[in-house]
């Protein structure tokens, strides 16, 4: 290939995207197209310090490496379409593009709740400007704040909530726990005691039917018909993969882009995807395609897309990534390794004590494929050991797991 | 190469301990300890590391 390469998206999945095509020996032309208006910036601390007032826009922005330094940016706007078979992308303002390799880097916008009501006083935290907004009505005198979803971004947000001195918060959720389906029962119940102790109140086995106000939302409808009183309400229901603009390709965008083992999608060696749009099966686990919305995917998948993208798969072993993830909620940490939710039936203590600081494993077919530690550098140097043992472990596929 | 912690940002992940286990180490606090002019054999290592961060606290400078 000799040309450009565009890249869909202006995220950390993009700019790495950008740095890896150049470690991969591509020398012609990059573009990244995104559509928020600043260069790609650090998003885990929106729900947590840029909430709670604690650092500032410049301090999250990435620094791109310097061989990405003559990498073409066009922000603000977006792609709306692309011709797959004759390699064009059309942006938002009219521009056509042609390409050699197209990375799809396009990433997830949060869930809305489609409840009858007002719009005004609902958030969501998925962009900067989202979370400066939300700082200025959590940090309001006596705001009741109402969260919906117990999610990670849900918890973390009803956290900062508490810690800025919000008179009232309450989580919602149609699940009898917090976080219970990547954690499972026995450490969401921690957590949920944990959160409770700490302030945070608990609607747990509801869901939300309405909003109500006339300009400006003051209550969230439950579905047994009771109303919790609300000045702010946040919806953290999960997200939806940015994929409308490859429609009419024929492509599988059931669930965000589906791609092979080497991270190609439509079976074009030509168009890569990375980061949570992509739907990938891992090497390492039972190889069915899952997006995975963890910090550490958009850079482990550019590694691998922008070899494939310029080099070629040969050589290149199955994108195979052990999955890790991090969530700061009060005066805690969650630090994972692996694959939990893939063993979710056979959960052991592994470390510590459910009461304080806690290593908890988990199992498959009696093998342990992911650890998820709570508490602090005891149980996190813990987890650091399972770590390796699960990076040394053969793929489960190969095991027949699958039966 | 010269490599910079921005201590403040750090709040000992340790994903760069596991990245470049030859650079970066937890001491037995739990705080992170790097050594601060690794050999440039190491630099994969090193970029690995910074890439990795989710506090984006390490700097590599030439």
């Amino acid at each position: 290939m000799s040309g450009r390469i565009v890249v869909a998206g202006a995220s950390l999945g993009g700019l790495r995207a950008a740095e890896q095509l150049r470690a991969a020996g591509w020398t012609c032309g990059i573009t990244v197209i995104g559509d928020e208006p600043h260069r790609p910036y650090n998003r885990p601390p929106l729900s947590k310090e840029v909430l709670a007032g604690k650092a500032s826009f410049a301090s999250l922005a990435f620094t791109p490496k310097p061989s990405a330094a003559d990498v073409e940016w066009r922000l603000g706007t977006r792609v709306t379409t692309v011709r797959l078979a004759e390699r064009t992308v059309e942006l938002h303002d009219g521009a056509v593009l042609s390409y050699d390799g197209l990375v799809v880097a396009t990433g997830m916008r949060p869930r809305r709740l489609r409840c009858p009501g007002p719009v005004e006083g609902r958030h969501t935290v998925r962009t900067i400007d989202d979370a400066q907004v939300l700082r200025d009505e959590l940090t309001r005198p006596g705001v009741r704040v109402v969260v919906i979803g117990a999610g990670f971004i849900g918890c973390e947000v009803a956290a900062t909530a508490v810690g800025l001195g919000a008179a009232e918060v309450t989580v919602v959720d149609p699940l009898p726990l917090p976080m219970v389906g990547p954690l499972g029962e026995m450490l969401a119940r921690v957590l949920l005691t944990r959160h409770e102790e700490r302030g945070v109140a608990f609607v747990l086995g509801q869901g939300v039917t309405a909003f109500e106000g006339d300009d400006r939302v003051t209550g969230v409808v439950l579905s047994d018909g009771s109303v919790l009183p609300a000045d702010v309400v946040v919806e953290s229901v999960g997200s939806v993969a940015n994929t409308e603009w490859l429609d009419g390709n024929g492509l599988d965008l059931s669930d965000g882009v589906l791609t092979d083992q080497h991270l190609r999608v439509g079976g074009r060696p030509d168009v890569v995807a990375v980061g949570d749009v992509a739907r990938f099966p891992n090497a390492r686990y039972d190889g069915v395609p899952r997006r995975v919305e963890h910090w550490s995917v958009p850079t482990d998948s550019a590694k691998h897309a922008a070899k494939v993208l310029v080099g070629g798969e040969a050589g290149l072993a199955p994108f195979a990534p052990l999955p890790t993830f991090w969530s700061d909620q009060h005066d805690f940490r969650l630090q994972s390794f692996g694959a939990p939710a893939l063993g979710l039936g056979d959960v052991r203590v592994l470390d510590g004590d459910i009461a304080g600081d806690v290593l908890v494993g988990y199992h498959r077919d009696g093998r342990l494929v992911g650890v998820v530690a709570l508490g602090g550098p005891s149980v996190t140097r813990a987890a650091a050991r399972f770590r390796a043992e699960l990076l040394k472990q053969p793929a489960l596929i190969s095991q027949g797991a699958l039966s | 190469m010269k490599v910079v912690v921005d201590m403040n940002k750090c709040q000992d992940h340790g994903q760069c301990v596991f990245a470049a286990p030859d650079v970066f180490r937890m001491d037995d606090d739990g705080r992170l300890a790097h050594v601060p002019d690794p050999d440039d054999a190491l630099r994969d290592e090193v970029e690995e590391a910074a890439d990795v961060c989710p506090l984006q606290a390490i700097r590599i400078e030439d």
